[in-house]
């Protein structure tokens, strides 16, 4: 859990798992929101709002 | 070979399946299904070079994951699991259906389409009952009928409910099972983990996602049997097969098409991404 990111909702700190890809979920700890991760490089990791759960997701 | 993995949510599962297929030197083509666009004009070997030489579908939206498969089929690439999978197994009805015409025990069902008709066919099957949407997974919208007045109050919810698919009434059986059901992860013709699924605490359905915790499972000839042959009587593939312990043997009540695993790979010594990857390169290799 060594990177870190900004909620864009709160401003609170998200921790990100080292391993971390795009595509992946990571929800803020202070606020609850979660967010897709939409890039990862040098600088750091961006994050989108992530999609709410739809009628037809699932396994 | 390249691999094309399909998502719209990289869930544990998909950096498993990415780690695994990676381990196997397999060139990996991640393909977020929000960012793409499907052309009719493209030529087959076109879609191929975008997509990868076996695409496994992995999107968490059914009618996303059914789309696209369509599409690369139609341009002649390998999907797992295919289209005709993929429609079966992401609706309860067709599967039920499915199960019924091979014989796979199952629980008894009722479908209807409106909420006073809901309420008479529950009737018929007596409470406790159990209402379930015909899509989604992990539980959803799945409520147990204790009497009258609780169905007419969830029958009355699920009306209002926007979306036509709300309003087909899929009903079963309450299985008399012990507070657990079973996940078997099936590749082709073989049971590559099992667990039990118990319920967590509050709470009587038993999925992981719910938090639900597993249990290694010893897979018995009857589940053997049952779960294979529910899995070819879909269409076979990569499935989680679902089942309870009932009175009268192993019922199967539904056949998973993106299976998740991360509950069974935490009590399983099995590298269950790893048994994955090494079927689709068998079946690549057909």
């Amino acid at each position: 859990m060594s990177k870190k990111t900004s909620c864009i909702e709160c401003g609170g700190d998200i921790g990100v798992p080292e391993d971390v890809v795009v595509g992946e979920i990571i929800t803020c700890p202070d606020c609850g929101t979660d967010f897709e991760v939409s890039n990862v490089d040098a600088k750091g990791v961006s994050i989108k709002p992530a999609e709410t759960v739809g009628e037809d997701w699932g396994e | 070979m390249k691999l094309g993995l399909i998502y719209d949510r990289i869930r544990w599962e998909e950096k498993a399946l990415a780690t695994a297929a990676e381990a196997k030197g397999l060139e990996n083509n991640r393909i977020d299904v929000k960012e793409i666009y499907l052309d009719t004009d493209w030529t087959p070997k076109e879609t191929q070079k975008k997509f990868g030489d076996v695409i496994l579908q992995r999107c968490i939206s059914y009618f996303r994951g059914l789309h696209t498969t369509a599409f690369l089929e139609s341009k002649g690439l390998k999907v797992i699991n295919n289209m005709d999978v993929s429609l079966t197994c992401g609706n309860k009805l067709l599967t039920t259906m499915k199960l019924e015409k091979a014989k796979v025990p199952t629980p008894r069902t009722i479908l209807s389409f409106t909420e006073e008709s809901a309420l008479n066919s529950i009737e018929t099957l007596g409470y406790p009952a159990v209402l379930k949407p015909v899509t989604g997974s992990w539980g959803r919208m799945v409520v147990q009928l204790k009497d009258k007045e609780t169905a007419q109050a969830m029958l009355e919810m699920r009306g209002q409910m926007e979306g036509s698919l709300n309003q087909i009434y899929y009903v079963q059986e309450m299985v008399q099972r012990p507070p657990r059901d079973i996940r078997t992860i099936v590749a082709g013709d073989r049971i590559i983990a099992a667990i039990y699924r118990y319920a967590p605490d509050g709470d009587w359905r038993t999925n992981i996602a719910r938090g639900g915790h597993g249990d290694i499972c010893k897979v018995t000839s009857e589940l053997e049997d049952v779960a294979l042959r529910a899995a070819e009587t879909v269409g076979g593939g990569l499935l989680g097969v679902d089942a309870m312990e009932s009175p009268r043997g192993i019922l199967v009540h539904e056949v998973n098409n993106t299976v998740e695993f991360k509950g069974a790979a935490s009590v399983c010594s099995v590298d269950i991404a790893g048994e994955i990857i090494d079927y689709m390169l068998k079946e690549a290799r057909r």
